[in-house]
């Protein structure tokens, strides 16, 4: 039985036998996790939301993986790519955070881990970490920033950003809603706080529709100058 | 080498996966990861192939790339302008790319190819002008700066670096402009483009530089629509044309202009 399922393909018709030489098999030191990340910065907060699905290949190893971590009172980031070095990555974040603590008895602001994530990620320029990052958190003037990265550390500060399996999905939504673009005639108004956390959430309810690495559930991290909210949204589990 | 003397502390070396596993040191980067082949169990350096098997939702990693900069040397000194579009294959990461560095403020670099290659370096770069300023009392030439840019990567030769930058600036022998990318090119000139739209881009300046000496304004004009046909043409340009003039006093940035309004700006004049 095993040998007609393998001689005939999938219209019935026998499949053509080509010999494909001997074929080597390399490891290879990366696996795709899934997961999607969004930050939004507002006037004086930014919100960092991400979905909870840990998933490789066509299996889903956890339902409650959130993706955003908690650096300081100010700034949260939003990691996913390779869980594996996602999760080293933000050990090393970590340390280096402490470190610059006791040297310089203060802690870091988001502009100064966000130059400082990016000579990480360039330190690993020819293996980089399979990670796809967006801080966000508040400036030194308390308004919202968000700053997206590549694999190897090419930055900039937007308003908003999303980053992951589904970003190509987000994004042009998020232009059209928080950057007001492809739009005429329609009056610029600054995003508060309440509607922000509704686009996140309607954003990520389309997201889970369409993407099959996105679901399970909604982390939201609010981060205000009073700290940092945390709330959480079911997805479908699909 | 330039970044291991960088990143000491912060990097451990992944690359000799199969052998021992080697901290980072000098001295082991240059043997080691020069021109080895790699075979067996290794990883190689084309990280790209390494993950691009076949097998389902492996996914290649993706840098930014693509874009169409250009800078031309006139009477009054050099105009540098860029575009602002950064793709990661056929997605458009971003529309609002820095693509113009600024060394510091006498020295313009600009950014083609590899986006966290360029910026890297190019900081770097403002770094080590800097420490020479210190030392030596005095400004870096053009000449000087863009060396230094060259032979930093110049040790990277082979290993995949994408960079394609110019260095552009005004120092004691007047307006100066150099072309330094990660083959190891470094040349003087009086007109580069440089990216996937830089063909488009030389048209609209060689017919332009025509006319003997142009006024700033003019060569402002001739700068901002030669990247703007860029954009029009190459589907990896676009976003915004950011203009920069670099003069003897320094540089300054003349405008950031939106393609879409420089099209209606541009059809107007021609349906005049």
């Amino acid at each position: 039985a095993i040998m007609f399922t393998q001689v005939y393909g999938d219209n019935g018709k026998m499949k053509e036998y080509h010999y494909t030489g001997p074929v080597e098999h390399r490891f290879s030191p990366y696996s795709f996790n899934g997961g999607t990340v969004l930050a939004v910065a507002g006037e004086d907060f930014a919100i960092v939301a991400s979905d909870t699905r840990l998933s490789e290949g066509y299996s889903i190893h956890s339902r409650d993986s959130p993706k955003c971590y908690k650096l300081t009172n100010t700034t949260v980031i939003g990691c996913s790519g390779f869980h594996g070095d996602c999760l080293t990555l933000t050990k090393i974040i970590d340390a280096r955070l402490k470190m610059y603590k006791h040297s310089n008895n203060k802690s870091m602001t988001s502009g100064a881990i966000a130059a400082m994530l990016s000579t990480i990620l360039y330190g690993r320029r020819f293996f980089p970490y399979y990670v796809y990052n967006i801080i966000g958190g508040l400036d030194e003037e308390g308004k919202g920033a968000v700053y997206s990265f590549d694999p190897v550390g090419s930055y900039q500060r937007d308003t908003y950003k999303a980053g992951g399996s589904a970003s190509a999905m987000l994004q042009p939504l998020l232009d059209n809603q928080i950057g007001f673009k492809n739009m005429e005639g329609v009056q610029h108004l600054p995003l508060n706080q309440e509607k922000a956390v509704q686009l996140v959430k309607d954003v990520f309810i389309s997201a889970a529709e369409r993407d099959v690495y996105t679901g399970d559930a909604l982390r939201i991290c609010i981060v205000t100058k009073e700290g940092i909210k945390e709330e959480t949204v079911p997805l479908r589990k699909d | 080498m330039a970044l291991a003397n960088v990143l000491q502390s912060e990097s451990v070396d992944f690359s000799n996966y199969g052998r021992k596993c080697r901290g980072f040191s000098s001295s082991l980067y240059e043997t080691e990861l020069g021109l080895e082949s790699v075979g067996g169990d290794n990883l190689s350096f084309a990280v790209r192939t390494a993950c691009s098997d076949g097998d389902g939702p492996e996914r290649k990693i993706q840098f930014l790339h693509g874009t169409t900069t250009l800078a031309f040397k006139f009477q009054h000194g050099v105009i540098v302008a860029v575009d602002s579009r950064a793709t990661a294959g056929a997605y458009i990461a971003s529309q609002t790319v820095k693509k113009v560095i600024e060394i510091n403020p006498y020295l313009l670099g600009t950014m083609a190819g590899g986006a966290a290659d360029c910026s890297f370096w190019e900081r770097l770069l403002a770094r080590q002008c800097r420490v020479y300023e210190l030392r030596n009392k005095e400004r870096i030439s053009v000449a000087a700066a863009s060396k230094l840019l060259a032979n930093m990567v110049y040790q990277y030769k082979g290993m995949g670096l994408s960079m394609g930058t110019m260095v552009c600036g005004w120092d004691k022998t007047g307006p100066g402009l150099y072309y330094v990318d990660s083959e190891g090119n470094r040349v003087c000139g009086d007109l580069f483009a440089v990216g996937s739209g830089s063909m488009y881009a030389y048209g609209i300046v060689d017919s332009g530089l025509k006319q003997k000496d142009l006024t700033v304004e003019e060569a402002c004009d001739l700068g901002c629509r030669a990247i703007y046909q860029a954009t029009y043409r190459d589907a990896y340009s676009g976003g915004q044309v950011n203009l920069y003039h670099v003069h003897s006093e320094g540089w300054n940035r003349v405008s950031q202009s939106d393609v879409l309004m420089l099209h209606q700006q541009y059809q107007n004049l021609t349906d005049q």
